[in-house]
């Protein structure tokens, strides 16, 4: 399964890192990314960091969140935007 | 922006004025647009069809069995991502197998099936390799950190595939009518945008990466629908914030290193060449298949009779069209993967498709 959330990696030490994903925090490998730095976002799967976002990114990835809590609260049914 | 969305696909869907199928070819699409709701969104004569992007469900049930007979010898334990343990072999499953004994670890990474090695030296830890580019590079690196630690009772059985075979034999095959590609999201962080490029070129089907939040969805599958009207076939990028066209370089090189292509059966789709992930021999001490004389992932096996679990995978039929479905398999009592795995179609559809009937 794809989880698609961005992390935050609050503590890095050689290739190994902690992130936080709301507030969650548990322990990764960023062996398959170079470059990283604390503070960036990254995407984990099965323990990796597979890729980093930037502040762009997330705030894109923020926007479609917030337009998704609108989805949860009813949207219009098909028909009525046309 | 998802009224624009659906606003832009409907405008699509007019003007190319027939029915269209798309093809969502991971599992986690296929979740995603369920549990959104994104089906009951769109155009009655838009299809949207499932393919072989479940990991534990193109896995063949020769590779189970196997799994399954390993588990029972002494001094053994697998490790394995959950899904793996409920799906039936030809005979029995590792959920069996755990209830008469034997030692059944589910790990969320091949990081924990490596600590439980280290800290299990008298066994010998055997990881179950199923996933596809995404897992791979991670499976990779476990082998590699395996070898250069020296951790020998640290073993995979690897039933690692690519997905780009899949997606040609489905087109080669002729069989299923797709007229474009919802490409995975997380395989292509891996593999980039660029690797369906065959597809577009050589097929004439349009590919759109796509996220996995249902807005992302509907943006590309608009952009598909953009490309349908307009008789045009190539490779865009809704996903641009997690996939480059290139892909993650230094992922691929994790992978060419441990990695070779092989040989590998698809439930479903059969022996696809070249489709499979094989340990090369320099890491040849941490490959199970080798250590235990297991069967290659290229041995086709049988299906389940009645199970049509590999028309699913290929979108040649939907779920509801399955004999057994709803009937003889179901989420407590599954017949085949696909019923099974938390990405599985026909999962999916029990758990939606029930509920929108109960509401109605």
């Amino acid at each position: 399964m794809c989880l698609a959330i961005p992390a935050r990696i609050v503590d890095l030490r050689g290739k190994q890192a902690v992130v936080d994903v709301d507030g969650v925090q548990r322990s990764i490998q960023t062996d398959l990314l170079t470059g990283l730095q604390v503070g960036d976002y990254v995407i984990v799967h099965a323990g990796f960091a597979i890729q980093k976002w930037s502040e762009q990114d997330v705030a894109e990835y923020r926007a479609i969140m917030e337009e998704m809590e609108r989805l949860d609260q009813g949207l219009a049914p098909e028909g009525t935007d046309d | 922006m998802i009224d624009k969305a659906l606003q832009n696909l409907r405008q699509s869907m007019r003007a190319i004025g027939r029915p269209v199928s798309l093809m969502e070819v991971c599992g986690t699409h296929t979740m995603a647009a369920f549990r959104a709701g994104l089906r009951t969104l769109l155009p009655a004569d838009l299809q949207l069809l499932s393919g072989p992007g479940c990991p534990v469900c193109v896995t063949p049930s020769a590779y189970v069995d196997q799994a399954v007979e390993l588990s029972l010898k002494p001094g053994i334990m697998i490790a394995t991502f959950g899904d793996m343990v409920r799906v039936p072999g030809s005979r029995s499953s590792l959920e069996k197998s755990r209830a008469q004994g034997a030692e059944v670890l589910v790990v969320y990474s091949p990081l924990d099936a490596l600590e439980a090695a280290r800290r299990n030296p008298g066994r010998q830890v055997v990881f179950l390799g199923v996933g596809f580019e995404t897992t791979a590079p991670a499976v990779a690196w476990s082998i590699k950190t395996a070898a250069d630690e020296g951790i020998p009772n640290y073993l995979v059985y690897s039933a690692h595939k690519t997905m780009p075979p899949a997606m040609n034999a489905l087109l080669q095959s002729g069989e299923s009518k797709v007229d474009g590609f919802l490409c995975p999201g997380h395989v292509s962080v891996i593999i980039g945008s660029r690797a369906y490029g065959f597809i577009a070129e050589g097929f004439h089907v349009p590919c759109v990466v796509a996220g996995f939040e249902p807005l992302d969805m509907l943006q590309a599958i608009g952009m598909l629908l953009r490309q349908v009207e307009k008789g045009q076939a190539m490779v865009e990028n809704q996903y641009r914030r997690s996939v480059a066209p290139e892909g993650n370089i230094t992922a691929q090189k994790m992978l060419a290193e441990v990695f070779e292509p092989g040989d590998a059966a698809w439930r479903g789709l059969g022996m696809l060449p070249g489709s499979g992930l094989r340990i090369r021999e320099r890491y040849a001490a941490h490959d199970a298949r080798i250590a235990f004389s297991l069967a290659g992932p290229e041995m086709l096996s049988p299906e389940p009779p009645g199970c049509r679990c590999g028309d699913v995978l290929r979108g040649v039929c939907t779920p509801l069209e399955c004999g057994l479905y709803q009937k003889d398999c179901t989420p407590a009592h599954p017949v085949g993967a696909c019923m099974v795995s938390g990405e599985g179609t026909c999962a999916a559809y029990y758990k939606y498709e029930k509920q929108a009937g109960q509401q109605q």
